[in-house]
């Protein structure tokens, strides 16, 4: 058995799955600030035979919370190899001023970096990190963040500068190598690389909180950390990169939504309170968004789920003309609904209105105009689809699948969309995504591919990211390429090629136990 | 006039625009510009008629591989150093810097060149939109000579190319563009300001920062992205579906490194060397080529580059035929 959660910034979900996978208990608590007894109170709901349990899989919005309010960040030192290029914009230079502040600002440029191809472009300078390192000891900073030009193409400089300052900083300081997070586009890896240096003393204090509160619930299964992607992290892997949990929260839910409806490619609608947002799951993983994004007012390029968010949500205000939206009543629409006594016509009231929601008392919306109320649902219906359609990748047809608590304001079809499915457990979706979590490995850098090589090139990558899955604790034998891109490089010679190849498995039990017994 | 903090956007956004879905990525030059502004203060615009004749102006633009430009995101130092080397070469200060490029990212690469430099930006530039090669431009055009032209990197590497016909500078480049790491930036074309006030584009600047703020644009069909082919080679085929009152058009675009044709039942709307674009309806940026995908909702933009495009040498060099349009002509402009 396996119990997923999702920490979220309002409720605390959680799920005990057995081991077919079938969902045995589903259980929903506030979030609490200590973290611990929010994540306890979500177990004991669960009630589950805690000795049965193998592992707990946690998807949490602490770290991208903690940089969006710029609190409980570590002041870090950006150490950025790369001159006498890239000095025209200093790291941070186009932060938010808020979270700048929070992590101090720090910048220093040093020599180092390579081509395209790996040539080294400017040595290194071991003299110029030790005066770095100096300044860093000077300033009491802990956190370091590393970035190197074209380090995805050739860490080497990355990992020598790491040992340098190592030497002279000591081994407590903590190490963030931007090669390990990101992708060409310097500013944005080194921007992911400076909020994940800040958020390693909050990654220490949380899965210890984590690990408290399975141990007060006499839990001793291993645990592990959602990822962007869907995939897990283990404890340690979550200590040394928690940036890379940033985007879980929409992953584990659309990978839930689609779990419970038995798909594994469709669209996945997520109705909350104020919004709708829209997703598309492509062999059971969510496509992800093109290009960079940001987080928090910063250009970062992790890989995250593409959403498309719009203003329509269960507590959504309705106005004269029938459309709804963008303002809502959010958690006040239990006061505020018509169907609770209030004064607001909200969606919610709308679904009820027309027989397709037991909320509330009903009797309240009994003398709205039935022609205005199919007309705005009919303007929802049509607004969801129409995102739906925005989203998908071709003209074929797409399942949809519905779930939070505002679903109801989905349709047994969609116009152009058929095939709309409401699941059970949809309130838990994100607990269930969390609990189904396989692990994954990826290799994602610019490979020269020599003419008629291609497929060897290919098959390299391939190879990679098998072998990087599997030693990220994936079953032998379970492990398959999930997604492959390849990008040529325009106006570059020697076929100079970006290609990017992801592969997930299951979870190895065997490896749990290994791991387990590494974590205690 | 000057460029600050404020309209830099606006310029960026219009640049994006003429870059007719090429040029470079304007997100990855933006903040250069941003930050060279905040360090040395906001660049002042100026026509060519506002400097001596014999001014020299120093037109720059960034050649190579976007992907190793969001790498190697500049230096500090390296306008100076490529500033001095034109100056030694043609006996008297840089006056002015114009832009090789307005189209895509290399217009607020330039806008970071003057800001650095502490010299006045002209409203001006050498093509008026975004092409790929060195020599298709309107200096060309007009007989200029595209030596002696400089090559350089922020190491200070530099090359200086000598009597080169365009042509010749365009194969030159490239592999010298490669061992520099597929990033240099090219001063070429030098010219004074009468020259740029004769043969350049006028008011680059200033029709960047219009287009920007969203004046002048009304779009030839509004709709979505219905499908996207790439054969290879930066070719793209887009097909667009108008909604709303277009809902039943059809729209075909053909791209090579920029969109070149924007066709509807078998006519050409728009033809190389005119300006098409496809703007993002939900943030109001123009997409480049390789980030367009289904589903995208879009204003489809055209409008004709700089009239010297369209005369029967302009067609020679940057007409449908250049891009390997066999069957699509362009008259020669009246």
């Amino acid at each position: 058995m396996r119990i997923g959660i999702d920490v979220g910034g309002t409720n605390t979900d959680a799920a005990l799955l057995g081991d077919d996978d079938r969902v045995i208990s589903a259980a929903k608590s506030p979030t609490t600030p200590d973290i611990t007894s929010g994540v306890t109170a979500a177990i004991r709901a669960l009630d589950p035979p805690v000795d049965q349990v193998s592992a707990v899989m946690i998807g949490t919005t602490h770290f991208l919370n903690a940089l969006i309010e710029g609190a409980r960040l570590a002041p870090v030192a950006a150490v950025r190899l790369g001159l006498p290029a890239t000095a025209a914009l200093p790291p941070m230079t186009d932060w938010p001023e808020r979270q700048r502040a929070a992590v101090g600002g720090h910048g220093y440029l040093c020599h180092g970096g390579r081509e395209f191809d790996g040539r080294p472009l400017s040595p290194l300078d071991p003299d110029e990190l030790r005066r770095t390192a100096a300044d860093i000891a000077a300033k009491g900073l802990r956190s370091v963040a590393i970035s190197s030009v074209f380090s995805p193409v050739a860490e080497d400089d990355e990992r020598r500068a790491a040992e340098i300052l190592r030497a002279e900083l000591g081994d407590g300081v903590h190490l963030s190598l931007s090669h390990e997070l990101g992708r060409i586009g310097l500013l944005a890896r080194e921007n992911a690389t400076i909020v994940n240096a800040a958020l390693r003393d909050l990654a220490t204090h949380i899965v210890e909180s984590f690990g408290k509160a399975l141990a007060e619930v006499s839990v001793t299964a291993p645990f592990f950390l959602s990822q962007n992607d869907g995939t897990l992290m283990d404890v340690d892997f979550a200590r040394t990169y928690p940036v890379a949990t940033f985007a879980s929260g929409p992953t584990n839910s659309m990978r839930g939504a689609a779990f419970l409806s038995g798909l594994a490619d469709c669209a996945v609608v997520d109705v909350g309170g104020t919004t709708a947002d829209v997703g598309i799951l492509q062999g059971g993983f969510p496509r992800e968004a093109a290009g960079e994004s940001e987080a928090a007012g910063i250009r970062t390029n992790f890989r995250i789920p593409d959403v498309l968010s719009l203003g329509i949500g269960g507590g959504s205000l309705v106005g004269d003309d029938g459309e709804t939206g963008p303002r809502s009543v959010g958690y006040r629409l239990t006061e505020e609904a018509l169907v609770f006594g209030g004064a607001t016509l909200t969606a919610t009231d709308l679904a009820v209105a027309a027989g397709r929601a037991d909320i509330g008392d009903a009797s309240r919306v009994a003398h709205l105009d039935r022609e205005f109320v199919d007309r705005a649902l009919a303007r929802i219906a049509e607004r969801l689809a129409e995102s739906v359609d925005r989203m998908r990748t071709s003209a074929a047809p797409l399942p949809v699948v519905a779930v939070g608590g505002g679903s109801v304001l989905v349709p047994e079809a969609l116009p152009g969309f058929d095939d709309v499915r409401l699941p059970g457990n949809f309130g838990v979706a994100n607990a269930v995504g969390a609990a189904i979590a396989q692990v994954g490995g990826e290799v994602d850098r610019v490979f020269q591919v020599p003419d008629g090589k291609r497929e060897s090139v290919l098959a390299q990558a391939r190879e990679e990211a098998v072998g990087r899955a599997e030693d990220a604790g994936a079953r032998r034998g379970t492990v398959r390429v999930v997604d492959i891109e390849e990008v040529p490089l325009a106006y570059l010679p020697g076929g100079a090629t970006r290609i990017r190849v992801k592969a997930v498995g299951d979870l190895d039990l065997n490896h749990i136990k290994t791991g387990a017994a590494r974590h205690a | 006039m000057h460029l600050d903090a404020q309209a830099l956007t606006d310029f960026a956004r219009g640049c994006a625009v003429l870059g007719s879905g090429g040029g470079g990525p304007v997100a990855d030059t933006l903040p250069v510009a941003a930050q060279a502004i905040e360090e040395c203060g906001p660049v002042p615009v100026v026509a060519p008629e506002e400097l001596p004749t014999d001014a020299l102006v120093l037109p720059v633009s960034l050649v190579g591989s976007p992907a190793v430009a969001a790498e190697r995101i500049g230096g500090r130092g390296e306008a100076g150093r490529l500033a001095a080397r034109v100056e030694q070469l043609h006996g008297r200060p840089v006056a002015a810097v114009m832009c090789g490029e307005i189209g895509g990212q290399n217009g607020c690469f330039t806008v970071s060149w003057a800001a650095r430099l502490g010299v006045p930006l002209l409203d001006a530039d050498s093509i008026g939109r975004a092409f790929p090669r060195l020599d298709q431009n309107v200096l060309e055009l007009a007989g200029l000579s595209p030596f002696p032209a400089v090559l350089s990197d922020e190491y200070g590497r530099t090359v200086v190319l000598d009597d080169v016909d365009g042509a010749f500078l365009e194969e030159l480049a490239r592999p010298v563009v490669a061992v520099f790491g597929g990033r240099a930036v090219s001063a070429d074309y030098p010219l004074s300001a009468g020259q740029a006030a004769r043969h350049a584009v006028r008011g680059s600047v200033t029709t960047a920062l219009a287009l920007g703020r969203g004046e002048d644009l009304d779009p030839v069909l509004t709709g979505k992205v219905a499908s996207v082919q790439r054969p290879g080679d930066g070719a793209a085929s887009v097909l667009l579906e108008g909604t709303g009152g277009d809902a039943g058009r059809l729209v075909v675009l053909r791209a090579r490194s920029e969109f070149v044709a924007a066709m509807e039942d078998g006519r050409a709307l728009a033809l190389v060397p005119d300006v098409i674009a496809l703007i993002d309806a939900r943030t109001g940026w123009a997409v480049p080529v390789e980030e367009v995908r289904y589903g995208l909702r879009v204003r489809l933009v055209t409008f004709p580059s700089a009239a010297v495009w369209y005369t029967e040498a302009g067609l020679r060099l940057a007409g449908p035929e250049a891009f390997g349009l066999a069957g699509l002509k362009r008259e020669v402009a009246p």
